[in-house]
Order: C-alpha cells, then sequence, then structure tokens
C-alpha cells in the first residue's frame, strides 16, 4: 500500500472558512459531531475543573466507607479503599485528556515535518521514512506502545510521547500525499521560479494547505489516543497507581473486588466508552466538513477511484488501539 | 505482476532488519536492565552480592560482547530458527512461543471467522437498505463495536454473569485436543469480542465502499440490462467493494493481536499475548525481541499479501 496515490487530483485548494463558519456547519449538518463535541466540552471541563467539582479527594481512602454502593453521597460508590469512584473519575479525566490530547498535538508534529519532508524533498529520504512507516504498520499499535513503555518505562510523558511518535508516524502517508498533490501545483512552481527557497514555500505555500489535513489528523487521533492510554492502564503499563486513570481502574487489581460490587466495573467503562464514542463522532464530523473531497456528492473532485482511496487512509489510520 | 512481487518483497528485508536493530538498540540503551534484577532476586536468596556475580550473569546471558557481535549472534539464530534463550529460566525461546502459537491462532481464527460472518452480510444490508430503520441500527452499533474497550466488555462478561448466575468461564485452560465443547466454551467469548470490534469497522468500510459502487454506472447498465439483483450485487458491487476492504482486514490482524494481549489476560488463556506481557513485566528481553520479529513478520507478510491481493483485485495498480 505505499504505492498508492491517495489524493484526488490538482484541484485549487479550497479558502478555509472561518472558525464561525465551521461552528455553524458543525451544528447544522453533523447532530452526531455536535454531540460529539458537547461531550468533548462537558469531560474538558470536569479535567480542568476537578479540584472543584470532584466532592471528594480521589486518593483519600477510608476504610469505613469501603465497596459502598452508589448512594446520594457518593454517586457512583467507593472502591476497596473507600475512594469514592465518582471523585475518581472525574480526575481520572485528567490521564485521559491530557495524554490523549496531548498525544494527538505530537502525531500532528510529526506527522506534518515528515510528511513535508518525504513529500517535498522526497528521494532517499522518502525511502527511509517510508520503511519506518512500513515498521509502524507492520507491528500492532499495542505491541510497539507495550514493548516502548516496558523499555522505557511508564510514565505520562513517556506513555505521550510514545504514543505521539508512533500515530505520528503512521499518519505520515496522509500528509505526504497531500504535499505530493499541492507540490504540483502552478503556484508553487511559480513561486521556484522566482527564486523562493525551500523553507519560504513550505512555510508560506504548502503549510496552509494542509492545515484542513493536520486539524483532521488531530481530531480523529484522540479517540485512538485515549483508547490506547486506558489500554496500556488496564494491563498495568500506564500511568502507575494510586493516580486515578479509567482504564487502570478496570484492571486486575480492581476486577477482583468486582464481583461483589458491580459498580466498579461498570462506571469507568461506561465513562471511557462514551468519551471514545463522542471523541470519534467529533473526529469524523471535523473530517467530513473539512475535507473537500469527501462531502457531498462522489466524484465532483477529483476522479472517483481515488476518492475511495483517501478513505481507506483515513479510516484506517482511524484505528489505532 | 512478477517484478511487482519481487520489488515487494525486497523492500520487506531492511524494513526487517530495522526493526530489529531498533529493538536490540533501544533494550541495550536503557539503564536500569535486567542483570541488576536478577542479582536483586538472587542476593535475597544468598548474601553478598558481589560485582564478580553481576560480571558473571552478564557473560553467561552475553551482554558483554560487542553489539554488533550479539545481533549478528541473534540474527544468525533467527534464520536457524532460534531465537535464544530466557535470561530466567534459561527456557528456549522459539520453544515457548511454539507451545502458545495454538491458542493466539485458535483465538485469532475464531474471531476473523465470527467477524466475517457478521460483517459482510450485515454491511451489505446496511448499504442496499440505505437510511433504513435497520441501516441506522447497524450503524450505531457497528460505532459502539469501535467505542466499546475489549477490555471492558471482557471484564462485564466476566463479572455480570457471576453475579446473576453464577457463572464464570473455566479457569483452567483446556486445549481443544482434551475436549473440544469446553475448549470452544473457553474460546468463543474473547473471540467474539475480538471479532465485534474487527466488524465494527469492516461494517462502516463495507458500507461506505459499497454506496460508492452502487452509484457507478456500469451498476446502472447491469440493472437496465436486467440482471438479478443477486447477481448485480455479488457481481458487480460486491467485487469491487471488496478492494478497500480487503486492506481493512490485513490492518485488522494487528486488533486481534492487541485483542489477544488483553483477552488472554483476563480470560486466562496461555497464549502469545500473555507470554508477551509476563516477558515485559519481567523485562526477559530475548522474548521481547523474539515477539516483535516474529509478530512483525507476521504483519510485514500480511502487508505483502494485501497490496498483492489488491493489485490483483485491481488491474489498474499491477501495470502502473
Amino acid at each position: 500500500m505505499t504505492e498508492i496515490p491517495v489524493t484526488a487530483g490538482n484541484h485549487a485548494p479550497k479558502r478555509r472558512s472561518s472558525a464561525a463558519d465551521f461552528v455553524i456547519r458543525l451544528v447544522k449538518e453533523k447532530p452526531l459531531g455536535t454531540l460529539g463535541a458537547i461531550i468533548i466540552l462537558i469531560i474538558l471541563f470536569a479535567a480542568l475543573g476537578a479540584n472543584f467539582i470532584a466532592p471528594y479527594d480521589p486518593l483519600q481512602s477510608s476504610l469505613r466507607d469501603k465497596l459502598q454502593p452508589p448512594s446520594v453521597t457518593h454517586p457512583m460508590g467507593t472502591d476497596n479503599l473507600g475512594r469514592d469512584l465518582f471523585s475518581r473519575i472525574i480526575y481520572g479525566a485528567r490521564i485521559s485528556l491530557y495524554i490523549g490530547l496531548g498525544a494527538s498535538v505530537i502525531n500532528v508534529i510529526v506527522a506534518t515535518l515528515l510528511g513535508l519532508v518525504s513529500g517535498y524533498v522526497g528521494g532517499w529520504i522518502d525511502l527511509l521514512l517510508h520503511r519506518f512507516v512500513d515498521l509502524a504498520l507492520s507491528l500492532p499499535s499495542l505491541i510497539i506502545l507495550i514493548t516502548l513503555v516496558g523499555i522505557l518505562g511508564s510514565g505520562w510523558l513517556q506513555i505521550t510521547l510514545i504514543m505521539g511518535i508512533n500515530g505520528g508516524i503512521l499518519w505520515t502517508r496522509v500528509v505526504r500525499s497531500s504535499v505530493i498533490s499541492i507540490r504540483e501545483n502552478t503556484y508553487v512552481e511559480a513561486a521556484k521560479t522566482i527564486g523562493g527557497n525551500i523553507w519560504h514555500i513550505m512555510r508560506r505555500h504548502i503549510l496552509p494547505n494542509i492545515m484542513p489535513v493536520m486539524i483532521i489528523i488531530f481530531s480523529v487521533s484522540i479517540a485512538g489516543n485515549i483508547m490506547a492510554e486506558a489500554g496500556l492502564s488496564f494491563l498495568g503499563l500506564g500511568v502507575p497507581p494510586p493516580t486515578p486513570s479509567w482504564g487502570g481502574m478496570l484492571s486486575a487489581d480492581g476486577r477482583r473486588f468486582m464481583y461483589e460490587a458491580w459498580w466498579l466495573a461498570v462506571f469507568p467503562g461506561l465513562i471511557l466508552t462514551v468519551v471514545v464514542y463522542g471523541v470519534n463522532m467529533w473526529g469524523d464530523a471535523v473530517r467530513d466538513l473539512l475535507d473537500p473531497r469527501l462531502r457531498g456528492g462522489i466524484g465532483r473532485y477529483g476522479t472517483r477511484i481515488k476518492v475511495k482511496v483517501n478513505k481507506i487512509e483515513l479510516i484506517k489510520n482511524h484505528k489505532q488501539e | 505482476m512478477r517484478n511487482y512481487i519481487i520489488r515487494r518483497v525486497a523492500l520487506l528485508i531492511p524494513t526487517f532488519l530495522l526493526l530489529t536493530v531498533l529493538v536490540f538498540l533501544l533494550i541495550r540503551l536503557m539503564p536500569g536492565d535486567v542483570i541488576e534484577l536478577m542479582v536483586m532476586q538472587h542476593s535475597h536468596e544468598q548474601a553478598g552480592q558481589t560485582q564478580v556475580d553481576i560480571d558473571a550473569i552478564r557473560s553467561m546471558v552475553g551482554l558483554d560482547k560487542p553489539f554488533m557481535t550479539q545481533y549478528w549472534d541473534w540474527l544468525k539464530g533467527m534464520l536457524h530458527g532460534d531465537l535464544g534463550s530466557s535470561y530466567w529460566t534459561r527456557r528456549s525461546v522459539t520453544g515457548d512461543i511454539l507451545g502458545r502459537l495454538p491458542v493466539t491462532f485458535e483465538l485469532g481464527f475464531l474471531a476473523f471467522l465470527i467477524a466475517q460472518i457478521v460483517a459482510i452480510p450485515v454491511g451489505i444490508l446496511a448499504a442496499i437498505r440505505q437510511d433504513s430503520p435497520g441501516d441506522y441500527i447497524v450503524r450505531s452499533i457497528a460505532i459502539l463495536g469501535v467505542a466499546v474497550p475489549s477490555f471492558w466488555l471482557g471484564t462485564m462478561v466476566m463479572v455480570f454473569p457471576s453475579i446473576w448466575w453464577g457463572w464464570s468461564p473455566p479457569e483452567r485452560y483446556i486445549p481443544l485436543t482434551e475436549d473440544w465443547w469446553l475448549n470452544l466454551q473457553q474460546f468463543l467469548i474473547p473471540a467474539t469480542i475480538i471479532g465485534f470490534g474487527m466488524a465494527g469497522l469492516e461494517i462502516r468500510m463495507l458500507r461506505t465502499t459499497m454506496l460508492d459502487v452502487l452509484r457507478q454506472d456500469y451498476v446502472r447498465t447491469a440493472w437496465s440490462k436486467g440482471l438479478r439483483e443477486r447477481t448485480v450485487l455479488v457481481r458487480h458491487v460486491f467485487k469491487n467493494s471488496a478492494i478497500p476492504v480487503v486492506t481493512i482486514i490485513a490492518g485488522q490482524i494487528g486488533v486481534v493481536i492487541g485483542g489477544a494481549v488483553i483477552l488472554e489476560n483476563i480470560f486466562n488463556l496461555p497464549g502469545m499475548g500473555r507470554l508477551f506481557l509476563d516477558a515485559i513485566n519481567s523485562r526477559d528481553y530475548p522474548y521481547i525481541t523474539g515477539m516483535n520479529a516474529l509478530f512483525s513478520i507476521f504483519g510485514l507478510v500480511m502487508i505483502l499479501i494485501t497490496d498483492l491481493s489488491y493489485a490483483w483485485l485491481d488491474p489498474r495498480i499491477r501495470y502502473r
């Protein structure tokens, strides 16, 4: 799959709509995407304001209250150490979002830098980068993450960097192919002719035109990153306890108590699912709204087969568990 | 076509070497290595460990040699099917992996089967009945298949039947040769969970491409020729929609292996995933290197098969 041209033809890039325009279209055309955005905002709010929202200290154990079922005082019950589950889930949003968003930012940076170089400069760099992409593709992401976390140690910084770089390498293909299609445009040719150097062309002509792709990569990769962090924590390779994380609450240590306390099994997974669902919907909506080739009727932009391939690339990258 | 194959195969080799060198380098660059762990464990048993012991263990497992020699020895061994031996137990890595392989293979095979049985008919139905209530239900469930974490689903399946009915999956692993029925009971649930995740992605993919193809001119031609619905759908629409779906299926191998790591952990199945996690936790590097190499060979071959089937299904790629 390394040789497939991914972008549609040489359509002139469209003017980007303003942020307000984007929001209006999101609400009008993408109800599910709007729902996703609302879910993200709520979780973001919970994560940032955890100190004020959470009724209890997430680390404060009180053995007298251990394994309490959900009640008015403990809306989601308490765990085996008597810690309030609701508070822990609110604080858990921090880990999920910080690592999820952080890794997605790094995804964009890595993919953009590598994609620009391999798409614009090409040559042996392109060939070498492709081997890295093949490598990242050949191994399941979870195996790569586990291996690297196992070697480099687990901590939020390591996990964010590892997920960011690994995902970034996978996304390089998408950036690369749009860079190649933009490179062929007359205005780039013109800029070269009047003596614009490579940095100037990249910054002024290529980068602005791949902005939509960068935003799409950011939005689409959040869900996978949140899920990957939860998976690592579940396996005991995530952020070490007692820091509350959604995956960690479901891990083997917690599972022993779930047979007596069903709420320990239900709530962390439920909130994780809702968030991943919302972020997924948001990512899909952003992709549909920003990528002119995927919008509306088929065949309006570029030829059909190329449109299809582009969707595959996007959907394939979509799952990065 | 032959040149195409040769070129593709030739490009796999540098990728594989790159992987093994990277894993090798990373493991050996990291401080706090396995030797210290081993010495720490030994010193519980007998006091008075010295630098001599550390050096002795280091040379026993071959970590005292120069990096290139270690790598070269490992590569030679691998080509002979020998991936070294465990730092802790001195067991053969190859033997252990081969012993665990059937479990993961069975799990993956069942998951794959379940995913295909569900995804293909459901995807086709969702596409040809676009925007019907059925389509909406299928799409919502398919999206859930992507959003619900497999480890949560697995946990729920472990916990709730046990609370409600006092039922839980068998504790001990039963090989297929011992009792196929009990064995199937053990594998069916984790396989279904992995298959559900796979099917979700596949249904969405199949539906999207089917909708694209359904609007093509040649499909209209096929209809107007008066072909039967079955013929149009299978011969014209499904065959052309299969191309992108095939790529997805290969990508799903990652979902299977990742799922195996998680679900073998939950359901107590002694497969490759468990072996891998144990190796990570005990820093048994020969296992980590060996299994990464094995997984990547597998993945690279899958990528190759995908590209080739792609070329086979779509002549435009072959002749470029």
